[in-house]
């Protein structure tokens, strides 16, 4: 039972568990999973600056807070306590094409040391990868109202076709990056 | 305390996600690439087990543990919805990370994870900066 909770798990077992976050959180507070809306509420508590869209009661809200940094403290027990592989087993296809497209020889970890350790922010490639793509879903699940949990997820199960134009979209971004700017960028 | 229920709900979640490995740019880039079936099998079973749990919630007019009736808010469409989910894409593609994971990265010790917050951040303010310009 140990060594099943420390391996990565399958996706019938994270995937239901996920949506079962859904109504776990609309049954013990009344609450619509969603992620993104934390980083508005951190930007109302730290730096409202006069912004009408950052100034409103995000004390309400703690809630959401509170669960994001649940959050991270699963990822803690998650990887640091509960142990991990040291690769991330992806199919061999991926590793051929990264190693040939984006040049990558290092697969441990979660994220490819080449392009995410803080020593790249001396190059162009930390800029990108760290600032740009850090600021990009900021800005974008802002805008697009929702991210993955709250309109992939919570909209999607809540069979909202505004959230399948967004779904849409967040593929349109992401396959855009992966096969045609990628592939200039390197 | 009224509190501790979303920290015990958040840290199963943050658990979930870094043990299914979802927390990774390997797996977003196996996605986009659709080089496996594991993003998509866990997004896609999400999907299928909330829906049919927000069904149930419904059809039996279930209450919260407060006895509140359950209310879902109904997403708005503005063409944000579109603009904004292709640039969360182009970003989602590049940190291979959503802001669900992000906050699990940083609880794993990676240190690049804390960079990517604060760009986060920063993005979600400009946004809220400029929201009166934008076409939405």
């Amino acid at each position: 039972m140990l060594e099943l909770l420390q391996q990565p798990w399958p996706w019938y077992v994270a995937g239901p568990l996920i949506g079962l976050t859904v109504p776990a959180l609309l049954l013990v507070g009344n609450k619509a999973l969603g992620i993104s809306s934390s980083l508005r509420h951190l930007c109302a508590a730290c730096v409202p600056a006069g912004i009408p869209f950052l100034t409103y009661n995000w004390r309400a809200e703690t809630w959401n807070l509170v669960f994001v940094l649940g959050i991270a403290l699963g990822g803690f027990i998650g990887y640091r306590l509960m142990g991990h592989p040291d690769v991330v087993a992806i199919s061999a296809a991926t590793v051929r094409d990264l190693k040939a497209e984006m040049h990558l020889t290092d697969f441990t970890g979660l994220l490819p040391r080449e392009l995410f350790a803080l020593a790249n922010l001396a190059n162009w490639k930390g800029w990108v990868f760290l600032v740009l793509g850090g600021f990009l879903v900021g800005f974008g699940t802002r805008y697009a109202g929702g991210c993955t949990s709250g309109h992939a997820i919570s909209g999607l199960s809540n069979l909202q076709w505004v959230s399948l134009v967004a779904v849409v979209g967040f593929f349109a971004g992401g396959l855009l990056m992966t096969w045609v700017i990628y592939p200039l960028m390197f | 305390m009224k509190y501790l229920k979303y920290l015990v709900l958040g840290t199963l979640f943050g658990i979930i996600l870094t043990k299914s490995e979802v927390i990774s740019w390997f797996r977003i880039q196996e996605m986009f690439r659709f080089q496996s079936f594991h993003m998509y099998g866990v997004i896609g079973s999400a999907i299928l087990v909330g829906m049919i749990s927000i069904q149930l919630i419904k059809r039996n007019r279930l209450k919260t543990i407060a006895g509140e009736p359950i209310v879902i808010a109904d997403k708005q469409f503005n063409h944000g919805v579109w603009i904004g989910g292709f640039i969360f894409g182009l970003g989602w593609a590049l940190t291979g990370a959503c802001p669900g994971p992000l906050f699990a990265q940083l609880g794993s010790g990676i240190g690049s994870a804390a960079v990517l917050i604060l760009a986060a951040l920063a993005g979600t303010w400009t946004y809220s900066a400029l929201r009166e310009k934008l076409p939405h």
